[in-house]
């Protein structure tokens, strides 16, 4: 059956500004219709029979909580996830970040790490592996333990490698890791400059100045106000000239900020524009 | 704008689309949603090609983009695509359902909880059962049920569960496709 619609709108509303005020994360700007189903799900999976019995669960049994962030913020992942916007990077937005003494990269919702493993591995190819810092940052602790690890299965190697060549990769994918039974260990190399944080888009501040911030497929989770609230971060976050990308479905078009970015290509790359182009564009309101 | 169009098809139905579209009035004053399970066609591909068919604008849309009448929006590869109270559209990339990402069953049932009985949603030709739950939502809120005639369907299956399955209102032939929404258009 379709979404057993045990939930009522109210309902999940209440509890998601009690889980906010107990223990301080807010998920009631996530989206509502996509947020529903992932409640509803859970309800599915861990046999819940009312949504009575779930919110119990929640508030007397604070180790539940885990549970419940795995299953709405959805940490899919992928090494190259779309391998165009791969490309672009390495076409279009490495070269100008070469012009940096230090560069600064912000992953922001980076789940288990395939995407910071993914740059790190075109920041060595484009020779900027040694000036650049990767600060790869989730809401979810447990996916970030994984990031750190660089560990993933073996039976996505032939996926990542198809990805990886499709990006424009110019080397053997498997002299990145060491096979090992089931699993791929990637090499040191490449994670001696990540940094692995927690971090709240819907709670916490910027913290440094970035040249290219990504942020893929953790948008599509919130509801406008929202997205709005985190695009400003990052523009916060941003150096002029700086880049933005996002996921491939997702895009700055809807928000106010579109009018201070230039997008670079047909994947979904913006530019900031300099701070004169900037007062420029106000004074002709 | 409070009525919406959607179309939901599997194997054997982009024939179909390619028949109803031109036949499309210009100036539709309401959105159309499209959900197909498609197999093979890269991303661009499918919305140029349904897009040489009409002079409504086909899009396949990014998250958060909102609806607007006379549109025709085609659900994105691997996404579901839900709508939002402020009618506009949510992407969502959680599991497949009936083994389908993106799944008809899930964009009927959420299109309808915003547009109630203003909603009309049409089955065409298919293999798999996708939009057999969609329907009842549609139909349990008062909506308009509507089902490709089985024997112009290439795959029969999908419009026969939808019929045998659900409330069905009407069941159409390919040519009577277009004339039934563009008599839909209020003046
Ligand atoms: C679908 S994954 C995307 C992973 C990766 N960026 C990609 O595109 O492949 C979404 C990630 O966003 C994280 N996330 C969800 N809400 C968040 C928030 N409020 N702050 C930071 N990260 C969040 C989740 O924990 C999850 O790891």
């Amino acid at each position: 059956m379709i979404e057993p619609d045990l939930i009522r709108d109210e309902e999940l509303e209440k509890l998601l500004i009690e889980i906010a005020e107990l223990y301080g994360y807010d998920f009631t700007q996530y989206s509502k219709a996509s947020i529903k189903r992932r409640v509803n799900r859970i309800c599915v999976i861990d046999k819940f029979t009312s949504f009575a019995e779930l919110r119990y669960q929640l508030i007397k049994q604070p180790s539940y909580l885990q549970r419940f962030i795995e299953e709405i913020t959805v940490n899919v992942t992928e090494m190259f996830r779309d391998p165009s916007f791969y490309k672009a990077l390495r076409d279009d937005v490495f070269p100008q970040l070469d012009t940096y003494p230090i560069i600064r990269i912000w992953l922001a919702g980076c789940s288990t790490g395939e995407e910071v493993y993914s740059l790190a591995i075109i920041a060595k190819e484009t020779n900027l592996i040694q000036k650049t810092l990767f600060y790869a940052t989730d809401i979810n602790p447990s996916v970030l333990e994984k990031a750190r690890d660089g560990i993933f299965p073996i039976s996505q190697m032939k996926l990542y490698s198809e990805n990886y060549i499709n990006s424009g990769g110019l080397k053997n994918f498997s002299d990145y890791y060491t096979a090992n039974y089931d699993f791929a260990r990637f090499n040191d190399d490449l994670k001696q400059k990540m940094i692995f944080s927690t971090h709240n888009l819907v709670s916490d501040r910027s913290f440094n100045e970035f040249q290219l911030i990504i942020c893929r497929n953790v948008l599509i989770y919130f509801d406008k106000d929202l997205q709005a609230k985190v695009f400003k971060l990052f523009d916060d976050s941003l150096e002029h000239l700086g880049f933005l990308g996002l996921g491939s479905k997702e895009t700055l078009r809807f928000s106010q900020l579109d009018k201070h970015y230039h997008q670079i290509s047909t994947e979904k790359i913006w530019r900031k524009q300099k701070e004169d182009k900037r007062l420029i564009k106000s004074n002709n309101f | 704008m409070d009525t919406i169009f959607l179309i939901g098809g599997s194997a054997g139905s982009l024939k179909v689309l390619l028949e109803v579209l031109p036949e499309l009035s210009a100036n539709l004053t309401f959105p159309i949603i499209i959900i197909l399970h498609r197999k093979g066609y890269v991303d661009s591909q499918l919305v140029n090609l349904l897009n040489a068919k009409t002079s409504l604008n086909v899009i396949e849309p990014d998250d958060k983009e909102p609806l607007s009448p006379g549109n025709i929006y085609l659900a994105p590869p691997d996404y579901h695509l839900l709508l939002e109270q402020d009618k506009t559209i949510s992407l969502d990339f959680s599991e497949k359902f009936n083994f389908s990402r993106p799944s008809i069953d899930i964009t009927f049932s959420s299109a309808v909880k915003i547009f109630k009985e203003n909603t009309f949603a049409l089955i065409l030709s298919g293999a798999n059962a996708d939009g057999v739950e969609g329907l009842k939502a549609v139909k349990a809120n008062n909506g308009t049920t509507l089902a490709q005639n089985p024997i112009t369907a290439e795959v029969n299956y999908m419009p026969l569960q939808a019929i045998t399955q659900s409330k069905i209102d009407f069941v159409l032939n390919p040519s009577e496709i277009a004339t039934f929404i563009n008599k839909l258009n209020v003046s």
